[in-house]
């Protein structure tokens, strides 16, 4: 089998095992515990009161906007892996082209700097 | 059948990572961290189950697996069980590419899969996703907000910890755990201070940021102080995971120690060797042992004996002193391996691990807005520019 | 043989979550059964040797985007849990233009003479892909960035003017 695909067949039974294992403790405590079903048990925790109102958060646009950063800035940390691995081998012009690459990006940075999405208040 | 040799041996090691990651990352970690913060805080951590404490984490684990389950009302409870697991699985797929030694030829690693550091970043981007998922699914205002506010602060450092691990990527020239240490074994110096030659020395300055950029990150990955707004306990009562009783509590906690060990085993890999040994000149470690009986003869004769941190710093000086000795026979002696790989690996993660809880209780918690200011605008752009430059300084002056 | 097993798990993993995506009336139950489905799509990356693009697979799909969507959901309505309706009057002509769609991929599918040559795998991808990148697709790579930067411009215009 080619190394690659071992690789991975060890990484699928790792996610396998792990569940499992994962698993294990808490099928002994549905075990072990006792289970007493009283409905004051299960009422939402909110530091003692009754809890009132919907459990959802009011939508602040800021989650959105560093969410959108974050794919975008992570789409480019993707583009450098490789150019990181090789660009030692390929010299000064392989340089040259992530720097206008990474420029590029930087202005974005910069528009979003100066636009307020990166502003949690 | 060589597939099913080859099964055999991937659930063995899968059963042996996960009870390494259950009982030094959970309990010993656990255990460590309760000690050490006890002694910052002038009073000494558990001290009566098993010897000086050590079992009190075993007692934690048996009490919890006796509690109730308790889901609330309202929670999706298909969602809600399984977001722990998804934290615990994502933690323990983690540890695959680190390799823990070198015995003869053979690296101690379970796979060393060709793009390692890259699957490590993309593991600890799947436990976003359980922290949302129990966020939600608890059905609780609180653990929502906690959930999403710390996910925010999980993705904003993700950018800076890639940034840190392909600073360690580039000046090896691969991604694979094994070839980045191999590459610092090539280079005869760690990375956090010596870059290829001929720069040397020169690299310090963009180690030592790399370094501080990604364990900055990754304290901030594993929601540590100064980073643990999400989970603080006098603001969001525990954040996402405040619903969550017994075991399942449990899970999530194996998860973010699991994965805080992860990332001190990464670090160690990229920046300090891994399992390589210090190559020091035998009078430097004379210089060590030297240094050990200095302070263990302050510590006895001043009036330092009678604090509270007599016994603990007593400990170290002493192995220390037990350390530089036999490093200083050894290497006069003309060893090229004093002592196994896999103690150097597993001390310099430890000496990693108690840095991150020092940081702990010597910084104050940071506001979420500062600690998004921080990332966004402090981290990133130093980041990149250190890649910049690194990238700068190795075309022109590299091989 | 084990090609086949792991192709057809693979395949599962990757279909059933993508059906519940798609027909789940609880919102926040169709995003989170996005990420087994990237998974199983990962998985069968690996099964095509191309170990880069599944890390980059499980990094963006199951990491960043997945994580987006689940904000965008728990943020609105949807993160009520309220159940949404999955069926309208348009039903039949949906009904007719799907089959339809089917029947056109599998004579597509079917006709097609599929090459079946085996090609050169690299030894190692990221090293190739990062070649191919940087010398031969260069002007593809630059104009990449161009593209990031308006995708991030017309999001952030977008999402500031609710404000």
């Amino acid at each position: 089998m080619p190394k690659v695909l071992l690789d991975w067949f060890y990484v699928a039974v790792f996610a396998v095992v792990g569940t499992l294992m994962a698993v294990l403790p808490l099928v002994v405590v549905w075990l072990l515990a006792p289970r007493a079903d009283l409905p004051q048990k299960t009422i939402t925790y909110e530091s003692g009161v009754i809890p009132f109102g919907q459990a959802w958060a009011q939508f602040n646009v800021r989650y959105y906007l560093f969410a959108l950063v974050f794919v975008v800035f992570d789409v480019e940390v993707i583009y450098l892996y490789p150019w990181a691995v090789v660009f030692r081998q390929l010299g000064a012009f392989a340089f040259a082209e992530m720097l206008l690459f990474l420029l590029v990006l930087l202005v974005g940075l910069a528009y979003a700097w100066r636009k307020g999405a990166l502003e949690w208040v | 059948m060589p597939w099913l040799i080859e099964l055999l041996k991937a659930i063995g090691l899968a059963v042996v990572i996960f009870t390494f990651l259950a009982v030094v990352a959970a309990m010993l970690g656990v255990y460590l961290e309760r000690k050490i913060s006890g002694w910052i805080q002038a009073r000494l951590g558990p001290k009566h189950i098993g010897p000086q404490g050590l079992l009190q984490t075993v007692a934690d684990t048996v009490k919890l697996l006796q509690k109730e389950h308790i889901t609330p009302r309202h929670a999706d409870a298909l969602i809600f069980n399984v977001a722990p697991v998804i934290v615990a699985v994502a933690a323990l797929l983690d540890w695959v590419v680190i390799p823990f030694g070198k015995l003869g030829d053979r690296v101690l690693v379970v796979r060393d899969i060709n793009i390692g550091v890259l699957y490590f970043a993309a593991m600890s981007s799947v436990i976003v996703i359980g922290i949302i998922a129990g966020g939600w699914s608890s059905n609780n205002k609180y653990a929502l907000l906690g959930g999403l506010r710390s996910a925010s602060q999980m993705i904003s450092y993700e950018i800076p910890l890639a940034l840190g691990i392909l600073w360690a990527a580039m000046v090896a020239g691969t991604l694979s755990t094994v070839g980045i240490v191999d590459a610092q074994v090539r280079q005869g110096s760690w990375f956090m201070f010596k870059l290829p030659s001929p720069i040397g020395w020169f690299g310090l300055p963009f180690g030592i940021l790399a370094s501080l950029t990604f364990l900055t990150a990754a304290t901030a990955e594993v929601n540590r102080v100064p980073f643990d707004l999400p989970e603080a306990e006098s603001e969001l009562v525990a954040g996402y995971f405040a619903e969550y009783t017994g075991m399942r509590f449990a899970l999530f906690q194996l998860g973010e120690y699991g994965e805080m060990f992860g990332m001190a085993a990464v670090a160690t890999i990229m920046f300090f060797g891994g399992w390589t040994e210090p190559h020091l000149q035998p009078y430097m470690w004379l210089l060590v042992t030297l240094g050990c009986l200095v302070v263990a003869a302050v510590i006895l004769t001043t009036g330092l004996r009678q604090t509270l941190l007599v016994r603990p710093i007593l400990m170290l000086a002493g192995l220390g002193l037990l350390l530089s000795l036999v490093m200083f026979f050894g290497t006069r002696a003309g060893l090229s391996q004093v002592l196994p790989s896999l103690m150097w690996f597993l001390a310099k993660m430890f000496a990693l691990v108690f840095f991150l809880m020092w940081m702990r209780w010597t910084y104050p918690r940071l506001r979420l807005d500062q600690l998004l200011t921080l990332s966004w605008k402090v981290l990133l752009p130093l980041g990149l520019l250190n890649l910049l430059a690194t990238g700068f300084v190795l075309t022109v002056w590299g091989r | 043989m084990g090609e086949l097993a792991a192709f057809m798990i693979l395949s599962l993993v990757t279909l059933i979550p993508a059906v519940v995506v798609v027909t789940s009336s609880n919102i926040v139950r169709a995003a989170l059964s996005l990420v087994p489905t990237f998974l199983g799509v990962t998985g069968l990356y690996v099964m095509l040797q191309a170990e880069f693009v599944a890390g980059i697979q499980v990094l963006i799909y199951a990491g960043a985007i997945t994580v987006l969507i689940l904000f965008v959901i728990m943020l609105t309505e949807g993160g009520t849990g309220v159940r949404t309706r999955q069926l309208n009057d348009q039903v039949p002509l949906g009904a007719m233009a799907a089959v339809w769609l089917a029947f056109v991929l599998i004579v597509i599918f079917t006709r097609t003479g599929w090459p079946t040559a085996a090609g050169v795998l690299p030894a190692y991808n990221v090293v190739a892909v990062g070649n191919a990148f940087l010398s031969d697709y260069v002007l593809i790579f630059e104009v990449t960035s161009v593209v990031l930067l308006v995708s991030l411009v017309g999001a952030i215009v977008i999402a500031r003017r609710e404000d």
